[in-house]
């Protein structure tokens, strides 16, 4: 199974729902998608870690058969390569890897070589595998990490994606092929509007979905009407609460150091687990039906 | 003119709270949200007059007609985002490289190729007025993912209706990628907003990281600072290490998510903890950027 958690706006818990799930679920990995920014491994501090580089593709240059056509420079529309004192110039920060510039040169003066933009880290936290991507600085996008995270997923597993903020490209890649999106909303006029734009995102992708609000300081009323107008399941409300503050401010995981914590996320990971599979039955029962 | 954006590495520091209260009492400028995939100024200033409203297109898209297409698998043997399968566009996953197009062995009688690189819209810009003040902004359309030219959209669309204002204010994502770096490009002041927890601390350093490939002078502000102490002072020894200077200290305080969710900036009452700690650093600012008509 494959659960992704995400909000749209940064900083409402992501992270802290993604780590305690992993921790109460049996049989759970930990994959920490947000590249820009991981921090999942602040709390899991896994073990035995095996890293593994990203590279992507990029095209170099045999400037003896270059002709100076410039038919790539035109062709690449990400602006990453240019015609300058008689040679290509490359910007490979630029370069999304299409390909296109080495498939197309006449002169076959092309080819391409592995750039670094970052790493991957598995490892092992308690009985949770943990995944961790991360992209170096100063590049610009994280999709490729992302790409290698997800790869091999074995949905046999409990599969915890931690998503990026945000509802752009990096965010799409992480939440492929979810058999469930848990949207946590903090229950402010920001978190509201954000969580709208991620909300919208997963039925364009059709992903089933619930809510969990979080910091909910008993005074939650915007986003339960959020949830309530679009017809979102709103799982649970988890309280903010100073120590459990305290607590993940400092790295600690709440579901080991809290019984009652570890409780709420037992229900909350039991709610999804019903409620995504109770999707796959309706689907396939809706298939047959059709047949 | 100097401009000054807003970030912070972590998402959830308050980089729009701060944002929109140095908007509120800084004058003699213009504005602009740049943090396009989940943007929330517009919240807090909602009574304007909408200047410009345009389309706004990424790079072009791949779309197939199927009455020209002979099913070779060119493309989808070609495109290496996965945007074509089973002879199937999936326009979420098109990076708009045009490899497809130019691959594309068939033509019909006009010369067109059975796929080809169209226009899509994925987002609107707006240029809005707030007084006498320009705001500029954008929404990306969802499923699209072209935000860091957006971002260089939004900022080229703020100063085009430049008269000869003191500063620019932006505020921006969260993250280090491409809507970061096209939000830092060119600027000479950031400030970063750090929140004392161990995340707040890793991410705080990727960011100072970053904006180091910029010749942008930093400053950090600490939100909340009181609720962790001992990270607090892990803050100050980094930023004391690394030579940045924290330009101020926003206490914990309950009132700043009422006034937010009624959507009013906190200095609109000033006499709270946390506004008053804002104008503090609005004080300094003018000092450090050297702000003569404020």
């Amino acid at each position: 199974m494959k659960i992704s958690v995400l909000s749209g706006k940064g900083g409402t818990g992501k992270t802290f729902l993604s780590v305690n799930l992993a921790q109460v679920a049996s049989n759970s990995v930990y994959i920490d998608c947000d590249v820009e920014e991981p921090n999942g491994n602040l709390f899991l501090k896994a073990k035995d870690s095996k890293i593994e580089n990203v590279d992507v593709p990029v095209p170099v240059f045999d400037q003896e058969k270059c002709t100076g056509c410039k038919e790539c420079v035109d062709f690449c529309e990400f602006n990453a390569l240019a015609y300058v004192g008689g040679k290509i110039k490359i910007f490979k920060e630029l370069c999304h890897s299409c390909g296109g510039c080495t498939l197309l040169c006449p002169e076959k003066a092309i080819k391409e070589v592995n750039r670094n933009i970052g790493k991957v880290e598995v490892g092992t936290s308690g009985n949770i595998k943990v995944k961790t991507g991360e992209l170096n600085i100063g590049e610009a996008t994280g999709v490729p990490i992302i790409e290698k995270l997800l790869e091999d997923m074995d949905y046999s597993k409990n599969n915890i994606v931690d998503c990026p903020p945000g509802s752009s490209c990096q965010v799409m890649e992480s939440i492929k092929g979810s058999d469930y999106a848990l949207l946590v909303i903090e229950p402010t006029k920001f978190g509201v509007h954000n969580i709208n734009l991620v909300y919208e995102l997963v039925k364009i992708f059709d992903i089933p979905y619930g809510a969990v609000i979080n910091k909910d300081m008993g005074d939650s009323k915007i986003a339960e009407e959020f949830c309530l107008k679009n017809n979102i399941k709103l799982l649970d409300k988890i309280p903010y609460d100073e120590e459990i503050g305290k607590l993940n401010s400092n790295g600690h995981i709440v579901a080991r150091e809290s019984k009652r914590f570890e409780g709420i996320f037992k229900e909350i990971f039991d709610k999804i687990k019903v409620e995504a599979i109770s999707k796959k039955v309706l689907d396939k029962i809706e298939e047959e039906v059709k047949q | 003119m100097k401009q000054l954006v807003i970030l912070s590495g972590k998402g959830g520091t308050g980089k729009t709270t701060l944002a929109v209260s140095l908007i509120k009492l800084s004058k003699n400028k213009m504005f602009a949200d740049c943090d396009v995939d989940a943007p929330n100024v517009k919240l807090i200033f909602e009574d304007t007059e909408i200047l410009e409203e345009k389309p706004y297109f990424g790079l072009k898209k791949a779309f197939k007609y199927d009455d020209i297409c002979i099913d070779c698998g060119k493309c989808e043997e070609l495109c290496r985002f996965n945007a074509i399968k089973d002879g199937v566009v999936n326009i979420n996953y098109c990076e708009g490289c045009g490899v497809c197009e130019r691959f594309c062995p068939v033509t019909d009688d006009q010369g067109r190729k059975a796929i080809r690189m169209e226009d899509d819209s994925s987002g609107t810009t707006r240029v809005e007025k707030l007084n006498n003040e320009f705001f500029s902004n954008a929404n990306l359309k969802i499923g699209n993912g072209a935000s860091g030219k957006l971002v260089t959209e939004v900022r080229k669309n703020m100063y085009s209706f430049k008269t000869n204002e003191e500063l620019a204010i932006i505020d921006g994502s969260p993250g280090i990628g491409c809507p970061v770096i096209a939000s830092l490009t060119g600027i000479g002041y950031c400030i970063l907003v750090a929140e004392p927890s161990i995340s707040g601390i890793h991410d705080m350093i990727r960011i100072l990281e970053t904006s180091r490939n910029f010749n942008t002078k930093c400053f950090i502000v600490i939100n909340k600072y009181d609720n962790n102490f001992e990270k607090t002072k892990e803050i100050e020894d980094i930023a004391k290490e690394k030579n940045v200077e924290i330009i101020g200290k926003i206490p914990f305080d309950k009132s700043v998510v009422k006034i937010t969710n009624e959507g009013k900036p906190v200095v609109d009452n000033p006499d709270t903890k946390a506004a008053k700690e804002i104008i503090d650093i609005w004080n300094k600012l003018k000092n450090r950027l050297d702000l003569k008509n404020q």
